[in-house]
């Protein structure tokens, strides 16, 4: 796909496109690797989008209320995971299904939002966009944390003791209480977990516009559940890789660009990724029985 | 009178085991035969060929005179013979009255229900059977023994002419039992034939006219009950073939490791247990299918911790709350069903091997992959795990390699007490050899081992000492002297008998 983009479009892979697109995956690819962590502890999380713009908002006040930008972005990551470990909690030691908890917790926070701001955007914020940095500089900084973020999730998901922990309990929760480990913390560490990279996902897309608008996020749960089932994750747990959810999120992120080159309507972006995904999983499916 | 139901010759075969051998059986009409066997003697599949679930593969099915051909379960509602099995099959969140009309409405999307007929009719059928339960009350809500009565009402609803009945009265108290044998009473006076199967043999007498026992699948005899006698029964019952020859190494047991004093899980259903197992020794754990063993398993593991009673470590009490508080006392356990506890089909060997001793391969949670591919080729040579390598998935293994992984996993744990659920259920004789082999090494190497099996022949090779277990408690230990098939199998079916 991408080779035939290269060929077909000169200019799609021009040096300030590309720049345009990487730094535009960068806060979907690090939600969606805090998705790809619930997916394979065979959960899932539809409140990713709300907590996103929750914490988006966080950080942009806390801006512009005077705090340093780490520190407001420390606090945007605390905010998610908390959000996050909210949704742990109802789902890991109350037994409820992740996908009402996570429904119910995206309408809470959806609309308390809305409340809260009225859909107000957050102007006036002092060394905000692109870290009071130049842009370039600045769009390398979000790539980068973005990159870092994904190198050490894939590295922890492969090497720690706790990645193989998150595999076991979604292969068989069951099985792997019988084996000792304890898949009420691994469920409640995976929805800690996709919080706080949804509160880190929110800064790298704030960061990227001089006002943060509090309905930013709309549709993100879709979208990174989107990139880590095309890129192999299983609904039913136990796999999925880090790398397929990279490759998940380069591919649907680019289309939207392949279109406007293409010179197609915009519509048919939505039409287009809702294939592919139907695709990968029904060729994903029929390769493993197969085997 | 022709017989209701006659089976001539019937064989069976799952893959390469032989489940059913040239069996004969027949039903009268208005009789109640009773049918007795060991666990896997071939009770069931007998049962499963007269409802129409499994085909014979040799042999003929008569119903009512009529030879059946291409019986399946539906086929076997319009022969009119109906089950009641042990476990009620019925749908939790539909009421009585609508698991009642499933049964016996004629099917078709587009029929039109009519509710008050249908709870009419639920009403008189619960009343023939003598229950008092609601029409409209939703199945969940019922006891074990009300879900039972209502599988009688659908079966007496159907005007079935062969009821089958598969240990009807496992989870009925004695009252119950009563109203059970009056219903049974009421359906043979009506000339229907009952097919009922039970471990209480005390009950037989009270209940049945004939009685045929089966023992690894083949006939043994059938008999009058009011001529035969329990100890005839129990000698119909037991001398099962050995499988595999057991290499049984003599060890002298040391200190006792673990001992459960009057330990009790209501969830469970296990009670006023008393055992204790020694370093190098072999418990055997016997008892028939519903006994409690496996939930006894669960109650040592921490799965359902105890609720009363104490477990001692060492001669130390320790409170066991979870499998993770177990395996840190050093307690393993081995599960039965495997493929669906045992291992973790998805994952690769190595990593299956070593998912109870993370902390072991890794440096400050990092994992180790040279240790734990060593950790895990150094068990694979030492258990046989026949596997190319130990990076494959788990799933691609046999089922015997399987149980070796698995049995790898807690021994990579270093455990002193190891419990065995159902070690060699479902792998081949090679394999299974291996297994017992593998055990005995255990003992031999200073474990206190906890060995669970439906094999009799198996708990009596393998076990220094045998504790039986009937109806959530364990109603006897023997030592391995006077440890009989006749012995192990009158504790297994025994009602309030001593220990």
């Amino acid at each position: 796909m991408l080779i035939v983009l290269a060929v077909a479009t000169p200019g799609f892979f021009g040096s300030g496109n590309l720049r345009v697109l990487l730094v535009g995956f960068a806060p979907t690819l690090v939600a969606a690797v805090g998705m790809t962590f619930v997916i394979v502890a065979r959960q899932i999380d539809i409140s990713v989008g709300a907590q996103f713009a929750a914490c988006a908002v966080v950080v942009a006040l806390l801006v512009r209320v005077g705090w340093p930008l780490p520190l407001a972005a420390l606090a945007a990551i605390l905010t998610g995971a908390a959000l996050g470990a909210i949704n742990g909690l109802f789902v890991a030691h109350l037994r409820l299904p992740s996908i009402v908890v996570t429904l119910a917790t995206f309408f809470v926070l959806k609309e308390g939002l809305r409340w809260w701001r009225q859909g107000e955007l957050i102007r006036d914020l002092p060394a905000f966009q692109w870290f009071g940095l130049s842009q370039t500089a600045g769009v390398w900084v979000v790539v980068g944390i973005a990159g870092a973020v994904f190198a050490a999730a894939a590295g922890a998901a492969r090497n720690l003791a706790a990645g193989r922990a998150v595999y076991a309990t979604g292969s068989d929760e069951e099985a792997a209480r019988l084996a000792g480990l304890r898949p009420n913390a691994v469920t409640f560490g995976v929805f800690a977990v996709a919080g706080a990279l949804a509160g880190l996902a929110a800064v790298l897309e704030a960061v990227q516009l001089p006002f943060v608008d509090p309905k930013a996020g709309t549709g993100m749960e879709m979208r990174v559940i989107a990139a880590a089932v095309v890129g192999g994750a299983a609904v039913s747990g136990g796999r999925g890789t880090l790398v397929g959810t990279l490759l998940g999120v380069l591919l649907l992120g680019t289309i939207g660009s392949a279109i406007v080159f293409l010179r197609l309507e915009a519509q048919w972006e939505e039409a287009i990724q809702g294939g592919i995904i139907l695709l990968a999983v029904a060729s994903d499916v029929t390769a493993r029985r197969n085997r | 009178m022709p017989p209701l139901l006659k089976l001539t010759d019937v064989s069976k075969a799952f893959g390469g085991v032989r489940a059913l051998r040239a069996v004969s059986f027949d039903l009268l009409p208005g009789e109640v035969h009773a049918l007795v066997g060991e666990n896997g003697a071939g009770k069931s599949t007998l049962i499963k060929i007269v409802t129409g679930a499994h085909r014979p593969d040799g042999g003929t099915l008569e119903i009512g005179g009529r030879l059946v051909t291409d019986h399946d379960p539906l086929a076997a509602r319009g022969w009119g013979v109906a089950v009641v099995y042990q476990q009620p099959a019925l749908f939790p969140d539909l009421t009585v009255a609508e698991n009642i009309a499933i049964a016996l409405e004629p099917p078709g999307p587009w029929r039109r229900v009519r509710w008050n007929a249908r709870r009419a009719r639920a009403r008189e059928l619960l009343a023939c059977v003598g229950a008092r339960i609601d029409p409209d009350a939703d199945a969940r809500t019922l006891t074990m023994p009300e879900q039972q009565l209502v599988e009688i009402a659908k079966a007496v609803g159907t005007d079935a002419k062969v009821v089958v009945m598969d240990e009807p009265t496992a989870s009925l108290s004695d009252r119950e039992v009563e109203t059970l044998f009056r219903v049974v009473r009421d359906l043979t006076a009506r000339g229907v034939g009952v097919v009922y199967v039970s471990h209480r043999l005390d009950e037989l007498p009270r209940i049945a006219d004939r009685v045929t026992a089966l023992r690894d699948g083949e006939l043994v005899g059938t008999r009058a009950v009011a001529e035969t006698t329990r100890a005839d029964l129990i000698r119909m019952m037991v001398g099962r073939e050995l499988g595999a020859v057991f290499p049984k190494v003599e060890a002298t047991p040391g200190r006792v490791v673990l001992e459960a004093r009057n330990l009790a899980c209501r969830a469970a259903g296990v009670s006023a247990v008393s055992l204790s197992v020694r370093a190098g020794e072999i418990l055997g754990l016997a008892g028939l299918v519903g006994a409690g063993r496996t939930e006894l398993a669960g109650v040592l593991f921490g799965l359902t911790p105890a609720d009363a009673g104490e477990i001692l470590l060492d001669g130390k009490p320790v409170r066991i709350g979870s499998p993770a508080a177990a395996v840190a006392l050093g307690i393993a356990y081995v599960p039965e069903d495997r493929r669906r506890y045992g291992v973790i089909l998805d994952l690769p060997v190595a990593a299956n091997v070593t998912l109870a001793v993370l902390r072991r391969v890794s440096d400050r949670g990092f994992l180790n992959f040279r240790r734990e591919r060593g950790l895990a080729e150094d068990f694979a040579r030492t258990l046989g795990v026949k596997v190319p390598s130990v990076e494959e998935p788990a799933g691609t293994l046999s089922g015997g390699n399987q149980q070796k992984v698995a049995l790898a996993r807690w021994l990579a744990t270093d455990p002193r007490v190891i419990i065995l659920d159902e070690p060699t259920q479902g792998v081949d004789i090679g394999a299974k050899a291996e297994i017992h082999r593998l055990i005995g090494d255990l003992a031999a190497k200073g474990l206190a081992v906890v060995l669970i099996s439906s094999e009799l022949p198996e708990v009596l090779a393998m076990s220094d000492r045998i504790a039986v277990m009937h109806g959530g408690t364990v109603t006897g230990v023997l030592a391995r002297s006077e440890a009989t098939q006749e012995r192990v199998l009158e504790l297994a079916l025994a009602k309030g008998v001593p220990a």
